[in-house]
């Protein structure tokens, strides 16, 4: 409880901070809008439905995209996992593609597929699979040897061995993979929508600063970075540790 | 002969491709329902040993016989138990003795043995607890559980009470004797601990190191349960600790003839 009094001050100070600049008028209004004015802003925008149907269109992108990037890297990942010779021979062109920011996708996926929502899911999906590729790599390779040792005297080899002793013992790692997915992609999937033409909440941000509505535009990003932080606390950090605990990875 | 181990021999090589020998021409015969003792230094290949008899590792030169049927790979036929218990941390204390009796037993079957097995180790009341909620001695009462459950002909012991305090390992062992009476096993047993190695066993094979041999092979017939303090114990305790005393000295002149040279 004590703990909410104190990020709600947090807040208040910030925002306080916020109305003191307009204030004091060292920008112009025009580009520089008071926190009421994109409250209300917020407000109209979730009234009229505009909000509302951008993220719906947003989701449907991150869905299909991260979907498929979770299949695709998983894939990729236990390719890397189990095969030496695979590992040795693509592994670093792994790392090098997951260092490269999506946004550097667009031209690409534009060029390709147009001014589609395709061509924003194959920007997402670019994004969340390489770094699920990774984690599931490290996840196949974190299987402590010592169990399947232990499974071997039990008679368990080969796919038996894979499946009963391999895929359980990497779920932890797994879902890191998934999680950090999930985040790669909702920020490919901004820099996907916001050079496309639409649906979506990243082509809302460019068409409100197309028309100097700053006020949206800071809505905007306040709604962007909400959700970011409440799926990945919500959901997936949640998960994550309930899978950790589970596993005896974490201590309760 | 139950068990045989014939002119063993086990090298490794590192990656310049010269080979290093942990030992070789290793003759050992080990009767059915016997309890037998691997002991020596580190780095005498007993470890080693126990891993080829569970096929884990490859066989450089000789064989191993189980009953006369030559030892290729790890089977259900050899039972396991680690230093570290091993045991699956997503599947619960049950599910954990269940894991080698999957496709072998009928489900009521399997489950009524991990029943058992599981009251043979006073595991009952934690069946379904999770592995990480238990202590390392209860941890490795699974594992001598779960090796159990499947009926191996031999049950292999590669230091399982090493990583536990002396009270708990001191109850593990009565309870590994009473287990061992009741189940009839053969045991092969590695340790380097010249008093456990006397306290639980019916013979004590003694290895030494650089290269890799057997220098002793004791017969113990002392009543059980045997106390420290026996005379008998006390007595044979010391002789085997001369014997190994010229092992640990020699490798210590090695390592620090090793340190002077560089």
């Amino acid at each position: 409880m004590k703990l909410a009094i104190k990020r709600i001050a947090f807040l208040v100070v910030v925002l306080g901070i916020w109305q003191l600049i307009y204030s004091i008028g060292i920008f112009e209004n025009i580009v520089f809008p008071s926190p009421s004015k994109v409250a209300n802003a917020l407000y109209t925008g979730f009234a009229d439905g505009d909000f509302v149907k951008a993220l719906g269109a947003s989701f449907r992108h991150l869905f299909m995209g991260l979907f498929l990037a979770i299949l695709f890297g998983t894939t990729i990942g236990v390719l890397l996992g189990k095969s030496r010779q695979a590992d040795e021979t693509a592994g670093m062109y792994l790392i090098a593609l997951q260092s490269i920011p999506s946004i550097v996708w667009v031209p690409l996926a534009i060029m390709l597929f147009g001014f589609s929502e395709f061509a924003v899911v194959f920007v997402v999906v670019l994004g969340g699979t390489f770094v699920m590729a990774l984690n599931v790599r490290i996840a196949i390779h974190s299987v402590p040897p010592q169990l399947i040792r232990a499974a071997r005297t039990m008679g368990t080899n080969g796919i038996p061995l894979f499946f009963r002793i391999e895929v359980p013992s990497s779920i932890p790692y797994f879902m890191t993979g998934i999680r950090l997915a999930w985040a790669f992609s909702w920020r490919a999937l901004m820099a996907g929508e916001l050079l496309s033409n639409g649906p979506g909440l990243g082509y809302s941000l460019r068409y409100a600063q197309d028309y100097a509505r700053m006020d949206q535009v800071i809505a905007i990003i306040i709604i962007i970075g909400v959700i970011g932080a409440v799926v990945d606390q919500l959901v997936f950090s949640k998960l994550e540790k309930n899978v950790m605990r589970r596993w005896g990875l974490l201590k309760t | 002969m139950f068990l045989a181990v014939d002119n063993l021999g086990k090298s490794f090589s590192d990656q310049d491709d010269e080979s290093f020998e942990v030992f070789s021409e290793i003759d050992l015969n080990i009767e059915e329902n016997q309890f037998v003792s691997l002991l020596g230094p580190s780095g005498c290949g007993k470890s080693t040993l126990l891993s080829m008899v569970a096929g884990l590792e490859s066989i450089s030169k000789g064989s191993i016989k189980l009953e006369g049927e030559e030892i290729k790979k790890a089977g259900p036929d050899r039972g396991m138990v680690f230093q570290s218990p091993s045991l699956f941390p997503w599947l619960n204390v049950k599910e954990n003795v269940l894991f080698p009796l999957k496709g072998h037993w009928s489900k009521q079957e399997a489950s009524e043995r991990a029943d058992r097995f599981l009251k043979m180790v006073h595991l009952s009341r934690f069946k379904n607890h999770y592995t990480h909620e238990l202590s390392g001695g209860m941890q490795q009462r699974v594992a001598i559980a779960r090796a159990l459950a499947m009926d191996p002909k031999v049950l292999l012991m590669d230091e399982p009470f090493g990583a536990l305090d002396e009270q708990t390992r001191h109850i593990l062992h009565e309870e590994l004797m009473k287990i061992w009476q009741e189940t009839q096993k053969t045991i092969l047993f590695v340790t380097h601990s010249i008093q456990e190695a006397i306290k639980l066993s019916d013979r004590v094979v003694v290895m030494g190191t650089r290269p890799g041999r057997i220098i002793a092979d004791f017969t113990i017939d002392l009543p059980r349960p045997r106390k420290r303090e026996d005379e008998e114990v006390i007595a044979l305790e010391r002789k085997v600790m001369d014997l190994l005393e010229g092992e640990i000295n020699k490798v210590l002149k090695e390592e620090l003839s090793h340190e002077v040279s560089y």
